[in-house]
C-alpha cells in the first residue's frame, strides 16, 4: 500500500473515533480544561497521530544527528560519546571564598566551571564606588582587578578547564584578566577554553544590565568576536542569549524567536566588519532556558537547532558544517522555583533537566532548590548536581540519541515552534531589526505583556503552581541553612582594592588608560589595549570610566 | 470625586530584576490607583527625589540584590529629612524573614514576599495610607 493510502486509512478511522469513542467517553468523564495550552498558549491536542505529521520529511526536517539540520543533535553519537558539561554557575563573596567553592565543585564532578559575578561587576563598578553600597560579593564574586582574577583561579590551570562568565557591558575586561592570568600560568593563548557571554542586546530588553548605548555596546560585542577568531581558538565568544529572555517573562515561542533575532544581528554585524561567516559562526554559542513543560520544552530545543542551521546555509551561505550546528548551554529556571516548599523545586530541576537532556544540550547548569532564597548553599547545590549525575547515569535517556524524535506529539510541537518562531522574525525583520525593536520598545512590550498574563493566570488559579496557589501549607521546610554572605566581605574588598591602588605602578595605569582611550574614539579594536590596562592593574571601573566617556551611558526605556 | 492614591513603584539597588515591579506597577494601576515607576537602579537619593516630585502617598520598593539592609533604612532616613513622614512605604523582594523586624524599625510598614496576593496588596495599602485621599 502507498504511504498516501495508509495515511488516509488512518486519518479515517482517527476521525471515526473522534466521532464515536470519543464523545461516549468524554460523556462521563469530561476533561479537566476547555482548553490544555502551554505556556506559550499553544493548543494541545488531546492525541497526536501520524496525521499531524504527515509532511514530515525525515531526511530534509530531522536527518541524521550530526548532520543538516542537526534537527537531532550536533554529535553523531551525542551522549554515548561524552555527556554534556556539567557546569554550575557560582559565585559570592570574595575570589578566595569562590576559589573554594569551585574547588568543592570540581572535586564533587562538575566538568566545567561559571563564574557569577557581583551587581557591581557586572554594571562596571568598582567595589569602592558609592553605587556599590550593600552590593559587593552579594549576588556574585567581587572582581575589582587582575588581582581578584588571580585570586579566584588559585591552583587551577587555565589549559585545563573551560570557564564560562556570564558578563556583558564588561565581557571585553574581564575576558582580558582571564587573558592575562592564562599568559601569568604559562598557558598558551590557543588552549584558553571557555565562553563570554557578551550577548548585549538581550540586555537592553530582558536582562537589563547594560552600560553603554546600543551601538557602542555591539560594537565592542564585536571587537570581542573578531579578537577571539583571530586570537583564541577554542573561546566562544558570544553566547546568545534566551535564558535572560525568558525569566524576563517571555514565552517558550518568544524566547526561541528573540535569541535567534539577536543571532542573526551579531552575524550581520561581523559580515559587515568584513569576516567570512565561515570563520566566526561555529564559534557562536547559544544559551536556553529550561522550563517545566517538557514537551514543549523539548520541542523548542529541536526546533532551535533546525531553524539555525537553515538560516546559517540559505540566508547566510554558510558552507561549513559547524557554521550551521548550533551549540547550546541550558539553564534550569530560576523563575519556576518557589519559596514555598523549596525542596519541591528538586523536582522542577529534575523536570527541567530532562528536557535539556531530551533536548541535546551541549552543557548544563541545573539550580539549587534554594535559589528563590538565598545564593545556593553547598549541600543544595550538590543535590543540583547530582540531579544532572542521575539523569546521566541511571535514567537511560543518555544512552541513545534523540529518543523521542518520531513521536507524533513531539515532531508536531516542533514545527509549530518553527513555524511560530519564523513569524516573529519575519516581524522584527519587517521593523528593520533588533536594534529598531528595542528603540521602540517591541521587545520590552512583548515580554510585559506575557509576564503579566502568566501572573494573571497564576492569581486566577487557571495555572496551579503546587505549594503556591494550591496545596500551600504553614510552615516552609528547609533542610539546610541558607547561604549567608560574610558582614566583612564588603570590608575585605575594599581594602584590597586600596592596597592595590597604592602598590600598582599608578603612571603606567594611566598610561594604559590613555591609550584606551583613543582606541575607543577611533574603529580601533579595544581588545589589545584593556588587556595592556588589565595587565597594569587598571580596574574594571576605571576601564569602565574611560568607555563611559567615549560612549556614554545607557538611558533605560521605561514600558510597563 | 475621590482623589487616586499615588504611587511610587521604585527600584533600588543594582539588580535588574524588574518583573516582579513591573507586576506590581501594572496591577496596582489596574486597581485603580495612579502608579509611577521608576525604572532600574535608582540612589535612595533619587527615589526620596522622585516622591517628593510626584507627591505620592505610597512608596513601593522592590530590591532582589540582597543590599536591602543598606538600602532600604537610607530611603527612610531620606524621607524623614525631608519631611515626608506621611508617605506610606512598604517593600517586596527576596528579603529573608529575619530582617524584618530591623527594616519595620527602619519606618518599613510590611515587607511582602513571593507568593503574595495583589488583593492583599491593595487592602493593605487601603488599610495603612497615613494620608487621607
Amino acid at each position: 500500500m502507498s504511504k498516501k493510502k495508509e495515511l488516509k486509512r488512518i486519518k479515517d478511522a482517527e476521525d471515526e473515533w473522534e466521532k464515536t469513542v470519543v464523545p461516549q467517553w468524554v460523556g462521563t468523564t469530561p476533561e479537566r480544561k476547555e482548553r490544555f495550552t502551554t505556556v506559550s498558549n499553544i493548543d494541545i491536542k488531546r492525541l497526536y497521530s501520524p496525521s499531524d505529521i504527515k509532511d514530515l520529511d525525515y531526511l530534509n526536517d530531522l536527518g541524521f544527528p550530526g548532520d543538516f539540520p542537526f534537527t537531532r543533535g550536533i554529535h553523531a553519537t551525542m551522549y554515548r560519546g561524552r555527556l554534556w558539561t556539567m557546569r554550575q554557575f557560582s559565585g559570592f563573596g570574595t575570589a578566595k571564598e569562590t576559589n573554594a567553592r569551585f574547588k568543592y565543585l570540581i572535586r564533587e564532578g562538575e566538568t566545567g566551571l561559571s563564574i557569577a559575578f557581583d551587581y557591581p561587576t557586572i554594571m562596571g563598578y568598582d567595589s569602592d564606588d558609592p553605587l556599590s553600597r550593600g552590593e559587593v560579593g552579594v549576588c556574585g564574586v567581587a572582581v575589582s582587578s587582575l588581582r581578584d582574577m588571580e585570586t579566584l583561579f588559585d591552583g587551577i590551570n587555565l589549559g585545563k578547564v573551560s570557564t564560562s562568565m556570564t558578563i556583558n557591558g564588561p565581557a571585553a575586561m574581564l575576558l582580558a584578566k582571564y587573558i592575562a592570568v592564562g599568559d601569568k600560568q604559562g598557558v598558551p593563548r590557543e588552549l584558553l577554553s571557555g565562553t563570554t557571554q557578551n550577548d548585549m542586546l538581550k540586555e537592553f530588553f530582558a536582562q537589563k544590565l547594560s552600560i553603554f548605548p546600543p551601538k557602542p555596546s555591539l560594537r565592542l560585542v564585536i571587537d570581542i568576536i573578531e579578537y577571539c577568531t583571530k586570537h583564541l581558538p577554542r573561546w566562544n565568544p558570544v553566547s546568545i542569549s534566551g535564558y535572560h529572555i525568558r525569566e524576563a517573562g517571555a514565552n517558550a515561542v518568544q524566547e526561541l524567536a528573540f535569541t535567534i533575532a539577536d543571532g542573526i544581528t551579531y552575524v550581520e554585524s561581523m559580515m559587515e566588519r568584513g569576516l567570512a561567516v565561515d570563520d566566526f559562526a561555529p564559534r557562536m554559542s547559544f544559551f536556553f532556558a529550561a522550563h517545566n513543560n517538557l514537551p514543549e520544552e523539548i520541542a523548542k530545543f529541536r526546533a532551535a537547532r533546525r531553524i539555525w542551521a537553515r538560516l546559517m546555509r540559505d540566508r547566510f551561505g554558510a558552507k561549513e558544517k559547524r557554521s550551521m550546528w548550533m551549540r547550546m548551554h541550558v539553564q534550569t529556571s530560576g523563575c519556576t522555583l518557589t519559596a514555598q516548599q523549596p525542596i519541591n523545586n528538586i523536582i522542577r530541576t529534575t523536570l527541567q533537566t530532562l528536557a535539556a537532556v531530551l533536548g541535546g544540550t551541549q552543557s548544563l547548569h541545573t539550580n539549587s532548590f534554594d535559589e528563590a532564597l538565598a545564593l545556593p548553599s553547598e549541600e543544595a547545590v550538590r543535590v543540583a548536581l547530582r540531579t544532572q549525575q542521575i539523569i546521566a547515569h541511571e535514567s537511560g535517556v543518555a544512552e541513545t540519541v534523540d529518543l523521542l524524535a518520531g513521536s507524533y506529539c513531539i515532531e508536531a510541537l516542533t514545527d509549530e515552534m518553527e513555524e511560530k518562531a519564523l513569524q516573529y522574525i519575519d516581524k522584527i525583520d519587517a521593523i528593520g531589526g533588533v536594534i529598531p525593536g528595542i528603540e521602540e520598545g517591541f521587545f520590552q512590550k512583548e515580554i510585559a505583556d506575557s509576564s503579566y498574563k502568566y501572573q494573571k493566570e497564576i492569581e486566577r488559579k487557571e495555572r496551579i503552581i503546587v505549594g503556591t496557589n494550591e496545596y500551600a501549607v504553614e510552615e516552609d521546610w528547609l533542610p539546610f541553612k541558607r547561604l549567608k554572605i560574610r558582614p566583612e566581605v564588603e570590608r575585605e574588598q575594599l581594602a584590597n582594592l586600596s592596597g592595590l591602588k597604592r602598590r600598582r605602578d599608578n603612571a603606567k595605569a594611566k598610561a594604559t588608560l590613555d591609550a584606551l582611550h583613543k582606541a575607543a574614539d577611533s574603529d580601533e579594536n579595544v581588545m589589545p589595549t584593556i588587556i595592556e590596562a588589565v595587565k597594569a592593574y587598571a580596574t574594571l571601573g576605571e576601564i569602565c570610566n574611560v568607555l563611559r566617556e567615549v560612549f556614554g551611558k545607557y538611558e533605560e526605556l521605561i514600558v510597563i | 470625586m475621590e482623589k487616586k492614591i499615588r504611587v511610587l513603584v521604585a527600584k533600588p539597588g543594582l539588580d535588574s530584576h524588574d518583573r516582579g515591579a513591573k507586576f506590581i506597577a501594572r496591577a496596582l494601576r489596574d486597581a485603580g490607583m495612579e502608579v509611577i515607576y521608576t525604572g532600574l537602579r535608582q540612589t535612595p537619593e533619587s527615589i526620596v527625589a522622585a516622591a517628593l516630585q510626584e507627591d505620592v502617598d505610597v512608596i513601593a520598593l522592590s530590591i532582589l540584590s540582597g543590599a536591602h539592609m543598606t538600602l532600604l533604612p537610607m530611603v527612610t532616613t531620606l524621607l524623614t529629612q525631608k519631611g515626608l513622614k506621611d508617605v506610606l512605604v512598604i517593600a517586596g523582594g527576596i528579603i529573608p524573614d529575619e530582617d524584618v523586624p530591623a527594616l519595620k524599625e527602619a519606618g518599613i510598614a510590611e515587607v511582602f514576599g513571593p507568593g503574595m496576593k495583589i488583593d492583599e496588596l491593595v487592602k493593605f495599602i487601603n488599610d495603612n495610607l497615613k494620608r487621607k485621599t
